[in-house]
């Protein structure tokens, strides 16, 4: 089956008038359809401009990738894509409703795919029921970041990339979207991209975790979960994850050095 | 809340707490009421009290009991100065705000423009009111055009620099959620811009209520014979300081009217802010 992601060589430099950053360099990688793949990295290892690579945010120096064997142009065009960003980027003079409506009003005019859940079912299914009418300052920072994952899930993307959605939560809040993101996970079949500098995070969302180092931004190791798939919060706990939590510590601190 | 409190068993402390928080609440929207009007009236005493001590002749300063017995006598030559200073005032202030919001999309689409005519702009605005006035006089005549104008340029410089700062400083994840949506400029604008600068639009037209007012009656000093300022250079050529003071009184009464109407506009408009940020 072709792969959902697939990256090949790509480059991405950064000028500026002092110097020139190589974000990435030469990174390769690729998802499966179906997947869940943390991208885990210290700040600046480029996890979150590989994202936008993906995304057709940013035009990489070099180097190929397809998104279900399009161009990310193409990908994008198609809406092929949800993108959840680190602050939820809610539009403040919206309701929960008419943000996640928002995608169906640019963009050209669209309407929903048949059999897509609608923004009221997808506020339900991120467990906002009820609060459709309230405003984005009007909710705590879990619910907007869940508003902002049902916005991304209009239209049933078949690719979720997400990039730190839950860094600015705390730990309570946080573990709970963890558990529902595996739950959303499971119940679309989206694949989902999650960038993350949490190891725990990782490894209890992803089914794989890529680990990026630092300047410059490149693949440290790739490491497969071999956790069940039905996961909750008891699993980081066990010595299974905490064997997967060292190995990818031992991946990020042989690099680092 | 309140009906969470019906169900749960009756805490007197909880009770006697809340109690002494509305009785907290009730007295400090007295005294936002109170102390406000008290410091007027005390304005007014002193006001009174040197105009008698000291025997101020009429001509240079009337008592606040002559100048409320003017307004009421002169009500309408007053109240029939005031339109045509409204009108212009009103005019300008559409045109000038106008102008600024057209120019700012422009110049938020167009950087070339903006980098071409900012400059320009900020030369005008640099020449004071006073100086403009006879320009204008000169340009236009002597009718109403040359004081809509004067209030027109005296509310542009403000609302245009707002503006474009309300265009610009979208979220930048937002702009990249547009882009991920694969949205337009056009639909960027209208989705995201323009909702995004309300807030400073409303600081600027705040500013440009009371401003237009003053436009009008600076351009109204130069070759005019109705209006609020006409009535000004007439009062104080006659010597007739509470004529003068009248009509300043029926002047700021009225920018207080319009700057308050703004004000009732904004709290419609711009919905989405919990309260006492801006």
């Amino acid at each position: 089956m072709q792969p959902a992601v697939d990256c090949r060589n790509v480059t991405v430099r950064f000028v500026t008038d002092r110097r020139t950053v190589t974000a990435l360099h030469d990174v390769s990688f690729d998802v499966e359809q179906g997947g869940f793949l943390s991208l885990l990295g210290p700040s600046g290892c480029g996890k979150s401009t590989l994202l936008r690579v993906v995304a057709d945010l940013l035009a990489p120096a070099s180097g190929s990738t397809s998104v279900f064997g399009m161009t990310p142009a193409q990908a994008r065009a198609a809406r092929s894509l949800g993108f959840v960003f680190q602050d939820a980027a809610l539009l403040p003079w919206r309701t929960a409703l008419e943000n996640v409506e928002l995608p169906l009003e640019v963009g050209g005019k669209r309407s929903l795919p048949a059999g897509a859940p609608t923004p009221r079912e997808l506020l339900k299914l991120v467990g906002l029921e009820g609060w459709e009418a309230s405003f984005p300052h009007e909710l705590s920072g879990g619910m907007r970041q869940r508003v902002s994952i049902a916005r991304a899930l209009l239209g049933g993307p078949r690719l979720l990339l997400m990039d730190e959605p839950f860094g600015a939560l705390d730990e309570l809040t946080r573990d709970r979207l963890n558990e529902e993101l595996r739950r959303i996970w499971q119940e679309t079949g989206t694949t989902i991209l999650f960038v993350t500098h949490s190891v725990y995070e990782a490894v209890f969302l992803g089914e794989q975790v890529l680990v990026l180092a630092a300047n410059p931004g490149r693949v440290a190791a790739r490491v497969a979960v071999d956790l069940p798939r039905g996961r909750e919060l008891a699993i980081r706990e066990t010595p299974e994850f905490i064997r997967i939590v060292a190995q990818l510590r031992d991946a990020m601190g042989r690099r680092a050095a | 809340m309140s009906g969470i409190a019906v169900d749960a068993p009756v805490d007197p402390g909880l009770r006697a707490a809340e109690e002494a928080h509305h009785r907290r609440r009730r007295r400090l929207a007295w005294r936002r009421r109170i102390l406000p009007a008290a410091g007027i009236l005390s304005f007014l005493g002193l006001w009174a009290a040197i105009v008698y001590v000291f025997e101020v002749p009429r001509f240079v300063a009337p008592s606040p009991q002559l100048v409320a017995a003017t307004l009421w006598e002169k009500r309408v030559i007053l109240a029939s100065n005031l339109v045509p200073t409204a009108i212009q005032a009103l005019a300008g202030f559409m045109l000038g705000n106008i102008a600024a919001i057209v120019i700012a999309t422009v110049f938020v689409h167009r950087k070339t423009v903006e980098e071409a005519f900012f400059p320009v702009v900020v030369l005008i605005n640099t020449i004071p009111v006073v100086a403009k006035a006879p320009i204008l006089v000169l340009l236009l005549g002597n009718g109403m055009e040359p004081k809509i104008a004067i209030a027109a340029l005296i509310c542009f410089f403000p609302t245009l620099v707002n503006m474009v700062r309300g265009l610009e400083s979208v979220n930048p994840q937002a702009m990249e959620l547009m882009r991920v949506l694969s949205a337009s400029e056009r639909e960027v604008f209208l989705k995201l811009r323009l909702r995004n600068s309300l807030p400073y639009l409303f600081s600027a037209l705040k500013i440009a209520a009371s401003t237009a007012v003053i436009g009008s009656i600076v351009g109204e000093w130069i070759g005019s014979t109705v209006g609020i300022g006409a009535l000004i250079i007439q009062s104080m050529y006659n010597f007739d300081s509470a004529m003068l003071y009248a009509t300043v009184i029926v002047g700021s009464a009225f920018s207080v009217l319009f700057f308050a109407t703004i004000v009732a506009a904004e709290r419609l408009v711009v919905r989405w802010q919990p309260p006492n940020t801006v």
